[in-house]
């Protein structure tokens, strides 16, 4: 077996692999669970049930408020106690529906059982509503919804289906229990992913830490007699699991700047997403829950969990033990791209990860002094930016020569900071900068589009009168 | 020895010459035709080249003021009404004078009124930190405290108070260039008229969480309860969004909204005398008394007629 | 509850530090200076210490009273100038020479310019040059070795300076050497006279090689600068052995190694990417040769660094890393 990995840049932090022998336990509804309207990448969904409403589990309560946006299933069955704004982790507030959890009573036509559907229909159509329907989105982290993503733009093929499960940063091991313990609803996930991109190859990526789930994947295609899956072990490095490095790693193609996936041919689906896809197909069952690991050097109990959706994270807490004494920092996520948790009040979404708890030791940052131009910065960034100018760029608000620089291209994986020795906030200031040069990006092509428009409406008010001058609006 | 140092000094002589010569002959071929009153009203701007007029910079500035057909739109906050005259004076244009503005911080969540609930560790920057999360403290809405209207400040006019953790502006510095404004991510930072002798009113919190919500964030936010509304006679404050707003050309400097606000949120400054909030509300209820009174003896006259 | 850290990702960090970097530079750079102590005996150990104190104490006192920033002393930066300007000295050097070169070192060409990670040019080399300069009599007159409990020394030269005398009373190269008895193998292990930092090009190959397998630096800088000496001297040497040395001499000799793995590999002075490096060595190195074959020095190392140095900002606006998915 070959091991890839991707061209550019990556650092190699210790993999902290606590909770990997933890087998996923299911975790008991809490008393009341906070659905949150955007879960997903896009429009806020719509809530479609009132105050007083009583919900079963599966049932819809928001429908898309947009094109790119997603369904939201209730978690649990219930009453729903009330909609409005509440703080999410970050204190920021959120649409949510509260729901006092009564019982746990499923809605009908939801297969329940344990048992292995590995026919897989053949309408590809259908396949895709159902995914739709079953509001399911990417879990790798961006939270995109999965069937605007099954649907390439006309004109663009797909050519290679890529089972993201890598697991490339420290600590988390949730996508490595799925692996090893619904390898097979991973793999039948996959085989319908790649049936509705049309037949295609599938990779199932996996980094060589996790060798269990490389034999047991590997057994279970075997098993299953899939033709065109395969398992690719992949080198140890970070961010291996980033969309475009997983790419150029399996296929050895690089995606452009700003461009999507599917223009090099390819399409990356998580391993939590494709277990999904697995239950919204063969099962009818929505994504209303995900597989947590609870983590951390100083949590006295590393656990995999599989917690609905809308838990609030101290039930989670309480429910392992507490909040452990040395624990200064709760992440949400792994300890490379999570988002620190301010409010511990706040809820699990679809796409929460992991639930990390960092020692004042293990996180605080060092100040911050002089850079000595190492370049160590320029050597971890797996895009091939130069961070040390990025992050000057950035503090003087130069957007034109940021974007010249292709600060619009960072995939904020924190390599940068992580690994300058003068602990200079490299990403902090950086993302600053990115949001500059993409603004300007954004205001460049509404400007344009605009114009296009206006050119196109009056053409069509005066037609052939001075084409060559409506022509030349246009540009 | 003596031939040498003759001979140093000439050639350093003649090609200074020549090289003036050149000089002078650039700058004489390219020399770009400009009018001339551009010249004369950069020499009357502050030079700060602050951009609060909206312009790059003091000769932007004049450029634009001097194509443009009058003086709408065009006022540089750092020179006041006096750079304005003169400028007006160089023009030809005629200039309406505007009240002198100043910087007032909207928020009065000091450490003591604001229990802080977490800790940041990021890069000292109220954008990157904005971006982050809504805060250390239960308040979404309140300043962060990491100074970038302090930085952004070309006057030195802000700083922080170590104490309360909020900026503090100096009126005497400050020039109402609008800055801090544009820097402050959480848009607590207001230009308001000075006041007559400085004095003004203004409610120093953004909170926009319902009462009960704001209350237990800071003990100093506005609770949007709207007494200060119903106590106003000049109908001079609007509650919305759960936040009073006072209306600093309607204000009439009374008081009695800051007598009355149960969280302190309101506040008046450069007073001569302390408020005596007791006074100030035996003055409303003897008013209200007055008012009831009337009204009765009215209903009294209209029973009796 | 205590209050919860909140910070924007990543939340660790790598182990590295710019103290944990410059000690391993100090760790790399100890077999050559306990082989100078060993070669030159208690006058190097004075060298040394009036090196080290001098840097330290003047980058406490710049930052203290004229910069008013908190003290940079422990990012050790200090340490490695001062041991630095040390092995570019020789041993005979006197305390208050080696003082008025830590004072260029670091109050010239380090402080003035804002400290560490600002200065042009590699500060132990400004202070090394501006000696040479000023005060040639230390400098150039060597004394070989006397040994930790040594006898009293013999004056000599180099053997790049006695090459350059002989060159000019019109001996040829080969004379020379036989004259003097030089012999390659001494100079790979024990030194002929020169800079302490000299003292040992074993000595030196290992701490290059430490730094380079702690990935502290990256080692085509340091090659590109030994192939372009070794390839520049084979063709002078190869057109005219009598006029010109060979390629072996002049890798060992006039403190090449010593530069070539610690000053022209320093980060601060050097360019970033992996083609600005390659220029940068290929100058230095080709310099080097021009300056020890043509020029009235005969050593050309710290010039032909200096000048390079010079170049990086150019090098580093010239040379980008590839970036992703662009051409």
């Amino acid at each position: 077996m070959s091991r890839s990995t991707f061209s550019i840049g990556g650092v190699h932090p210790h993999d902290n692999k606590l909770s990997r022998d933890c087998r996923i336990e299911v975790l008991p509804p809490a008393p009341t669970v906070f659905l949150a309207m955007s879960q997903h990448i896009g429009a806020p969904a719509k809530p479609v049930v009132a105050v007083g409403d009583k919900v079963k589990v599966g049932q819809v309560v928001a429908e898309p408020g947009g094109f790119v946006s997603a369904f939201i299933h209730s978690s649990v069955s219930g009453t729903v106690k009330s909609i409005g704004p509440r703080k999410d982790l970050a204190g920021n507030p959120v649409n949510c529906i509260e729901i006092a959890v009564e019982g746990d009573e499923w809605l009908e036509g939801i297969d329940t059982s344990d048992k292995l559907v590995t026919e897989i229909p053949s309408d590809n159509k259908a396949i895709i509503e159902k995914i739709r329907l079953a509001g399911v989105v990417g879990l790798g982290g961006a939270t995109f919804p999965t069937h605007v993503k099954l649907s390439p733009p006309p004109g663009s093929k797909c050519e290679r289906v890529i089972i993201n499960g890598c697991e490339c940063e420290p600590y988390l091991t949730s996508d490595y229990r799925v692996l090893l313990e619904k390898g097979e609803q991973v793999v039948v996930g996959a085989a319908i992913l790649s049936q509705v991109m049309g037949n295609v190859p599938c990779t199932i990526a996996i980094e060589e830490n996790k060798p269990e789930a490389i034999a047991h994947v590997s057994e279970v295609i075997a098993k299953l007699g899939y033709k065109g899956i395969e398992v690719m072990v992949m080198k140890m490095r970070y961010p291996q699991g980033s969309e475009k490095q997983l790419i150029d790693a399996v296929m050895h193609r690089q995606v452009g700047s700003g461009a999507l996936p599917i223009s090099v041919g390819a399409v990356v689906q998580n391993v939590g997403t494709a277990l999904a896809v697995y239950d919204a197909v063969q099962k009818n069952k929505p994504l209303i829950d995900n597989t947590l690991s609870v983590t951390g050097e100083c949590f006295p109990r590393q656990a995999n969990l599989l917690v609905r959706v809308g838990t609030p994270f101290q039930y989670i807490i309480d429910f392992l033990g507490g909040m452990p004494k040395e624990a200064a920092k709760v992440i949400s996520g792994g300890p490379m791209m999570g988002k620190a948790v301010s409010n511990l009040e706040a809820a699990t979404l679809k796409g929460t990860s992991a639930l990390l708890f960092l020692t004042e030791k293990q996180t605080r940052r060092a100040p911050e002094s002089a850079c000595i131009r190492c370049g160590k910065c320029a050597d971890a960034c797996p895009m091939g930016l130069e961070p040390f100018l990025l992050q000057k760029l950035s503090r003087i608000a130069d957007t034109e020569a940021l974007e010249a620089n292709a600060a619009q291209d960072c995939i904020e994986c924190g390599c940068c900071l992580y690994s300058c020795p003068a602990h200079i906030p490299l990403l902090d200031i950086i993302r600053t900068g990115k949001g500059l040069a993409l603004g300007a990006i954004r205001a460049r092509a509404a400007a344009a589009k605009a114009a296009a428009e206006a050119a196109k409406a009056a053409e069509a008010a005066k037609p052939s009168v001075i084409p060559s001058e409506a022509k030349e609006s246009k540009k | 020895m003596t031939n040498t140092i003759i001979w140093t000094i000439a050639i350093i002589t003649v090609l200074g010459l020549l090289l003036a010569l050149v000089l002078y002959l650039v700058a004489k071929k390219f020399k770009v035709e400009e009018d001339p009153r551009i010249d004369e009203v950069e020499k009357v701007m502050p030079g700060a080249n602050c951009g609060g007029c909206g312009f790059a910079g003091c000769r932007a500035f004049a450029e634009a003021a001097v194509k443009a057909p009058d003086l709408d739109g065009h006022f540089c906050p750092v020179g006041g009404n006096d750079v304005m005259a003169k400028v007006a004076a160089i023009l030809g244009y005629e200039v309406k004078a505007k009240a002198p503005q100043v910087a007032v911080v909207r928020c009065n969540g000091t450490c003591a009124n604001r229990p802080v609930v977490n800790e940041y560790d990021g890069f000292a920057s109220c954008k990157v930190k904005a971006a982050l999360y809504s805060g250390d403290t239960a308040c979404s809405f309140g300043c962060l405290g990491c100074g970038d209207c302090v930085a952004a400040c070309q006057f030195g006019a802000l700083s922080m108070d170590p104490e309360t953790g909020l900026p503090v502006v100096d009126e005497s510095k400050c020039t109402a260039c609008g800055a801090c404004v544009k820097a402050c991510p959480k848009r607590i930072i207001e230009l308001r008229p000075k006041g007559p002798r400085g004095m003004r009113e203004s409610v120093r919190c953004v909170n926009q969480d319902k009462g009960p919500a704001a209350r237990k964030a800071c003990a100093a936010a506005c609770i949007g309860c709207g007494i200060c509304v119903k106590t106003c006679t000049h109908d001079a404050i609007v509650l919305e969004n759960n936040v009073a707003y006072i209306d600093p050309a309607k204000c009439k400097l009374c008081r009695e909204c800051e007598a009355m606000c149960p969280t302190g949120a309101i506040h008046g400054v450069n007073f001569p005398k302390p408020l005596d909030k007791e006074a100030v509300k035996a003055r409303i209820n003897e008013r209200k008394k007055k008012a009831a009174e009337a009204k009765e003896s009215d209903k009294k006259e209209a029973a009796h007629e | 509850m205590s209050k919860l850290l909140v910070s924007p990702s990543p939340h660790i960090h790598s182990k590295d530090s710019t103290r944990s970097l410059m000690l391993d530079v100090v760790i790399a750079l100890l077999p050559a200076v306990l082989c100078s102590f060993v070669f030159y005996g208690w006058r190097e150990i004075l060298v040394m210490a009036v090196s080290v104190c001098s840097c330290l104490l003047l980058e406490w006192a710049i930052t203290r009273y004229m910069l008013r920033k908190p003290s940079t002393l422990g990012d050790l930066s200090a340490v490695v100038t001062g041991i630095l300007l040390a092995l570019n000295l020789p041993y005979t050097t006197p305390w208050w020479v080696v003082v008025i070169g830590a004072v260029v070192a670091i109050g010239v060409a380090k402080m003035t310019f804002g400290g560490l990670g600002q200065n042009i040019w590699n500060p132990a080399l400004v202070g090394r040059v501006f000696l040479l300069v000023s005060f040639p009599t230390y400098m150039t007159t060597w004394s070989a070795p006397q040994g930790l409990f040594g006898a009293d020394a013999v004056t000599g030269a180099t053997p790049l300076g006695a090459i350059n005398e002989g060159l000019m009373g019109g001996a040829s190269v080969k004379d020379i050497m036989a004259q003097n008895g030089y012999d390659y193998g001494q100079m790979l292990f024990a030194n002929l006279g020169g800079s302490a930092g000299e003292a040992c090009a074993i000595a030196l190959l290992l701490g290059f090689v430490y730094l380079c397998c702690r990935r502290v630096i990256k080692p085509w800088i340091t090659l590109t600068i030994f192939a372009t000496v070794a390839l520049t001297a084979l063709i002078f040497w190869g057109v005219n052995p009598d006029r010109f040395t060979g390629p072996v001499f002049n890798l060992l000799t006039g403190g090449l190694i010593l530069g070539a793995c610690f000053m022209a590999t320093d980060y601060v002075t050097s360019p970033m990417s992996l083609w600005g490096g390659v220029i940068f060595g290929v100058g230095i190195g080709f310099l080097t040769m021009m300056i020890r074959y043509f020029g009235s020095y005969p050593e050309g190392v710290s010039f032909a660094i200096l000048i390079m140095n010079s170049f990086v900002p150019l090098l580093n606006r010239a040379f980008h890393q590839k970036k992703f998915g662009r051409k």
